[in-house]
């Protein structure tokens, strides 16, 4: 094997100071453990961050917001009631995702920096388009062929104006998620705004986060029906009051190198009183700009009529308990919206 | 329904049981011992290169850096490999492969070993591996199917199939009042065991010793031993247990030569066990197919012809196409009937025989097209095929040995609930706004025979000890073939010793082609048999005996005692008769094959109707199978638990091929993307529900004496076609390729 180094550090100081070229992060390890294996990646040194203190909570702050600490469980997360109930859209995207062995494995902070699935993590691909162009971005490129950001767990988060609270070197900093991922370029690999050496302390709701939780879904389109990474998914959850939209918010997955939230549709439908009309004409604005690589057209069509439903499915309601299959089509059908 | 067998022949209350399979617990609790689960002292672990392109040649390997890592102890490239005796591009037997065993620096496909390391840990082997960073001189990869040229197949055996034409074809299209004329296309599959392929190889002297998992033991001894000049008798393998097959592991793969050679080179146990990534290559795989098929009725909705033209991948150094087009012979009554197999070479690994070779992939398309047929013909899908219900095999005119398909149609119809099905699609929806779609489709597979030996020991105490060569694959050998030869002796199963899975044993035989019971079985239960007879022979010629002077009578063992066959007043226990013979173990051989007379009388095959229910979402296009009904007629059936499973197995793979795998090839450099899990998709359990098998009561006297068919592939059969005929129904698209996705629906 590659020898490297592995440290474990108690302390966020110590982490910090553990950095050094090379090294990477481990946190649950369920996607850089499989990249090392196959060589894409090569760190020279693990920095195990599972004994650092305090990174293992989900509370309410006294401003109303939420924080979740880099270490709490996929899992453990969506499974918390307190937290379902407010973020009900957060837990269906993250139950949609992987397998229940991976979120157990996985940790929140490790979802939102996953790598995206490109063709050459099994070798040198000299064609972008190889494969299915089905997990090629269509906005956010300007056309050039791109891997999506793959999570389930950031499209949500996007939605709601979640941060990241960061470490380095030079002091703490919030990023917005919405700002967190970026595409890589000849010039700049990284696939994160994230500074090399900077750590993720927790991720943070805003307090007005919760207050979409009655109309509030995910969605997910995917090649089968569990335990694949979505074609195209989205967020869409509103507040309405006396028959309107107060506030809407709508995010698409799996179309960007970053989760694609559309602040012209979020806008249109602001006053609005719900209905299919109005969230055809959104999710037509939600793909404005859209651009197929690859011959894959049909995914800008999926993406509109995904952002679609997923907006019908929010106005309809949360349903009272999760579906059995979290974010599918196929997901049990809703009677009466849980939060009337 | 009565049981028409020959009721000479004994059948004890073993067989027809579920019993449920012997090493199931050995198997959940990790007793059971795989092959990856040898590690001998002093082994050495090797590790191969898999080429990343898929035409051109090896230009570098940095030998040096590899071998400074620590713990790598051998770097085996074409520069330094030891000779070996088989040439690896003869073709021995019939059922060889070329193989890519380091003969030179020439690269064929994506995923052959370039070069191979070994080391004293995995761990280091592995590095050694990444190190040796090969360069390449590449040309540009043939992958793309419709670009390449085709060309006739050659009949001549394994992997090139014979055509076939019988009646007048231009007649049969000139009489057709209409007609369908259609091309569908399958996706190149990769068998992925749950088990990789793996070896652990130990020399001594000019023996061999294998620890590998094989589908063919006796075959496997001859071929390993033809490549290292050695007799056959010095090859041992050991293989108890498969982590499944499919087909793969029939034949020796090239990595597994390299084993061998590596542990005659280093002078130590060497062990090898592939990558998940690493199925994706030299193991074989199920060949991508374009099929055409012209199909015409005439005013009274018979089949007038039945045109198969298939055009099958193949690599570009050895031959199998997949023998698609033999799927369309056999089944339905057509006037006329031809079987085309076209080729095509690309630079990819070799395919070969993968579950339901031919008919998988052939009755993927006959039977769509048969739905389309139907749809011409204004007709229900199911009375369309009983309109075309072949009473002799067309063509040919022989019987069936045994047919019940008509009953697999009745009998799964009313099960599935068929009747009231609309003829139009798009017709039905669910409460929740879900487009559903009914489909069917038939079901067709050989019933072929091979050789296997088997040896019956009863012993003093009136248990017994059954040993055979036969394999495990995960299907139930051990368990059902324990059940035939019980009632060979007429003993309870629980008496019985089954030995098999090692190469020192009877040749067991080919756990293929879907006759390993019958096969295997057939020669156990002569064996059984031949124990019997000498036993009857020393009682009647013992006066002691109460069996005495029965002399030509025939016996009959029930419950550990001989009895007079029609005189239960006659009996006396097995003990008894070998104790007063002095006590020693009693034994009789046997063996099974089918006479070539009786093969050429009759048609022989499995049968089965499979019908589907899907749901489409009307504006995202994801499918989901609600429903499959399979109902099959395939002899007896010895284990119904076990044929259970195997049916189901069949049938999930059918919705595998139907909606999941497909292989995709970089353009560039050739090589395969997906080649892992994440990209490759088989269901998950999710994608599995509403499944449910029925057996068909069938006798069929003529196929074997036991009346075994077998039931190990065809449950992939007919599937395929009828969920591609239920998402038409459901939708109004009719997709022509396989796997059916999101994209084809939202585009069509």
């Amino acid at each position: 094997m590659r020898p490297f180094d592995f440290v474990r550090p108690t302390s966020v100081d110590e982490a910090l100071a553990a950095w050094e070229d090379g090294a990477a992060w481990l946190g649950g390890g369920t996607n850089l453990v499989d990249l090392m294996k196959t060589g894409a990646v090569a760190p020279t040194r693990l920095i195990d961050l599972s004994r650092l203190p305090g990174m293992r909570g989900i509370e309410v702050l006294a401003d109303g917001s939420t924080r979740i600490g880099a270490l709490v469980g996929n899992s453990e997360l969506a499974n918390d009631p307190d937290f379902a109930g407010n973020f009900p859209m957060v837990a269906e995207a993250i139950l949609s995702g992987a397998s229940g062995q991976i979120r157990n494995a996985a940790t929140v902070a490790g979802n939102v920096m996953q790598h995206p699935r490109e063709a050459w993590f099994h070798g040198p691909a000299s064609d972008p388009l190889a494969g299915d162009t089905g997990k090629l971005a269509v906005l956010g490129t300007d056309g050039a062929p791109a891997a999506v950001n793959p999570s389930d767990f950031c499209v949500p988060l996007v939605a709601l104006g979640a941060v990241v609270e960061i470490v380095g070197p030079d002091g703490t900093r919030d990023i917005p998620v919405a700002d967190l991922h970026r595409m890589p370029t000849a010039d700049d690999p990284r696939h994160t705004t994230l500074t090399p050496g900077e750590l993720i302390l927790a991720l943070r709701l805003p307090p007005e986060a919760a207050g979409f939780a009655a109309h509030s879904r995910y969605l997910k389109v995917r090649d089968r029906t569990s335990f694949a990474f979505a074609l195209t998914s989205a967020a869409a959850c509103m507040r309405i009051e006396d028959g309107k939209i107060a506030e809407a918010r709508l995010t698409l997955g799996a179309v960007a190198p970053r989760p694609w939230r559309v602040a012209e549709a979020e806008d249109l439908l602001k006053g609005q009183t719900p209905g299919p009309e109005v969230f055809a004409t959104a999710a037509e604005l939600a793909l404005d700009g859209a651009r197929a690589v690859g011959g894959n057209d049909w995914k800008i069509d999926l993406a509109r009529r995904t952002a679609l439903r997923a907006l019908d499915m929010a106005a309809a309601g949360t349903p009272a308990e999760m579906p059995a299959l979290p974010a599918s089509v196929f997901g049990t059908q809703r009677k009466e919206p849980a939060h009337a | 329904m009565p049981d028409t067998l020959d009721r000479t022949i004994r059948f004890g209350s073993n067989s027809g049981q579920p019993m449920t399979r012997r090493d199931g617990i050995a198997k959940v609790t990790g007793a059971a011992t795989f092959t990856a689960d040898n590690t001998p002292d002093n082994v050495l672990h090797a590790v191969y290169v898999p080429a990343t392109i898929a035409r051109g040649r090896v230009t570098s390997l940095d030998v040096a850096a590899a071998e400074a890592h620590p713990g790598v102890t051998h770097v085996l490239t074409p520069a330094n490999r030891p000779h070996l005796h088989g040439d690896p591009e003869a073709k021995p037997t019939m059922f060889s492969f070329r193989i890519e065993v380091l003969q030179d620096d020439t690269v064929r496909y994506a995923g052959q070993p370039v070069a191979m390391v070994l080391g004293e840990t995995l761990e280091a082997a592995t590095e050694g591996a990444r190190l040796l960073a090969p360069t390449y001189e590449m040309a540009p990869p043939r992958v793309d199917l419709d670009r390449a040229e085709p060309y006739d197949v050659e009949p001549g055996g394994f992997g090139r199939p014979t055509g076939a034409s019988h009646g007048d074809i231009d007649a049969g299209h000139r009489a057709a009042v209409k007609s369908v004329d259609v091309t569908y296309s399958t996706a190149p599959q990769y068998h992925n065991a749950m088990e990789t392929h793996a070896i652990v190889a130990a020399w001594d002297g000019d023996k061999l010793h294998l620890d590998v998992p094989t589908q063919a033991l006796s075959m496997s001894c001859a071929a390993y031993a033809s490549f290292f000049d050695i007799p056959v008798e010095n090859v041992t393998i050991n293989s108890p247990y498969l982590g499944g097959g499919f087909g793969s592991k029939a034949v020796p793969i090239g990595p597994n030569i390299l084993a061998i050679l590596a542990a005659r080179m280093t002078g130590r146990p060497v062990k090898l066990m592939l990558t998940r990534q690493q199925m994706f290559g030299p193991t074989g795989h199920r060949g991508a197919t374009r099929q055409r098929l012209r199909l015409g009725i005439d005013e009274d909705a018979s089949l007038t012809v039945i045109d198969h033209d298939s055009l099958s991948e193949t690599s570009s150094f050895d031959d199998f196409h997949e023998p698609a087009a033999g799927a369309s012979q056999g089944l339905y009554a057509a006037g006329a009937l031809r079987s085309v197999h076209r080729g095509a070479r690309l630079d990819i690994g070799t395919p070969g025989a993968m579950r339901a070779p031919g008919e998988a992939s052939g009755s993927a398309a006959l039977e769509c097209a048969m739905d389309e047929m139907a749809e011409a013909a204004g007709m229900d899908p199911l009375e369309f095929r009983l309109k075309n219900y072949a009473e002799t095999e067309p063509g040919t005119g022989r019987p069936y040995s045994s047919k019940a398909l008509r009953d697999c149609y009745l009998q799964g119809a009313e099960r599935f609930g068929w009747a009231g099905r609309p003829l139009a699609p798009r017709q039905m929806r669910d409460e929740n706004g879900l487009l559903t779609g009914w489909g069917m489709g038939t079901a067709l597979f050989p019933c072929p025979m091979f050789m296997a030996e088997a040896r019956a020991t009863l012993r003093a105490d009136g248990s017994a000890l059954f040993e055979t060569s036969a394999v495990d694959m995960g299907q139930g050998a051990l368990t059902a073939l324990a059940q035939i030869a019980a009632d060979s002796l007429g003993l309870p199963v629980d008496n019985v010793e089954f030995r098999a899975g090692h190469s020192s044993l009877p040749d067991g035989g080919v756990a293929g082609g879907s006759g390993h019971t019958a096969t295997a079985g057939g020669a156990l239960h002569a064996a059984g048999s031949d124990v019997i007879r000498q036993l009857g022979e020393m009682a009647a010629a013992d006066p002691a005996s109460p069996l005495h002077g029965a002399g030509n009578a025939s016996f009959v063992a029930r419950h550990g005692r001989l009895y007079v066959d029609g005189d239960d007043s006659r009996s006396e226990p097995f003990a008894d008769i070998l104790s007063r013979a002095g006590g020693a173990d009693l034994v009789g051989s046997g063996s099974a094959s089918r006479p070539p007379e009786t093969a050429a009388q009759y048609a022989m095959y499995s049968h089965g109707a499979v019908f589907a229910e899907v749901k489409v979402d009307p504006d995202l296009c994801q499918v989901q199978v609600t429903r499959l009904v399979g109902a099959f007629a395939a002899g007896r059936i010895i284990n119904p638990k076990l044929a259970d499973s195997q049916l189901l197995g069949g049938l999930i793979w059918g919705i595998s091929f139907a909606l999941h795998e497909e292989a995709h090839h970089d353009p560039v450099t050739g090589r395969i993307v997906n080649a892992d899990f994440a990209g490759y998709h088989v269901p998950v359990n999710a994608d599995v529900r509403g499944l449910e098998v029925l057996t068909v009561h069938e006798d069929d006297p003529h196929v074997n004496l036991l009346g075994i068919k077998g039931v190990g592939e065809i449950g992939i059969v007919g599937t395929v076609g009828a969920i591609g005929n239920a998402i038409w129904h459901a939708t109004g698209h009719r997709i022509r390729r396989f796997p059916i996705r999101i994209e084809d629906l939202l585009k069509a």
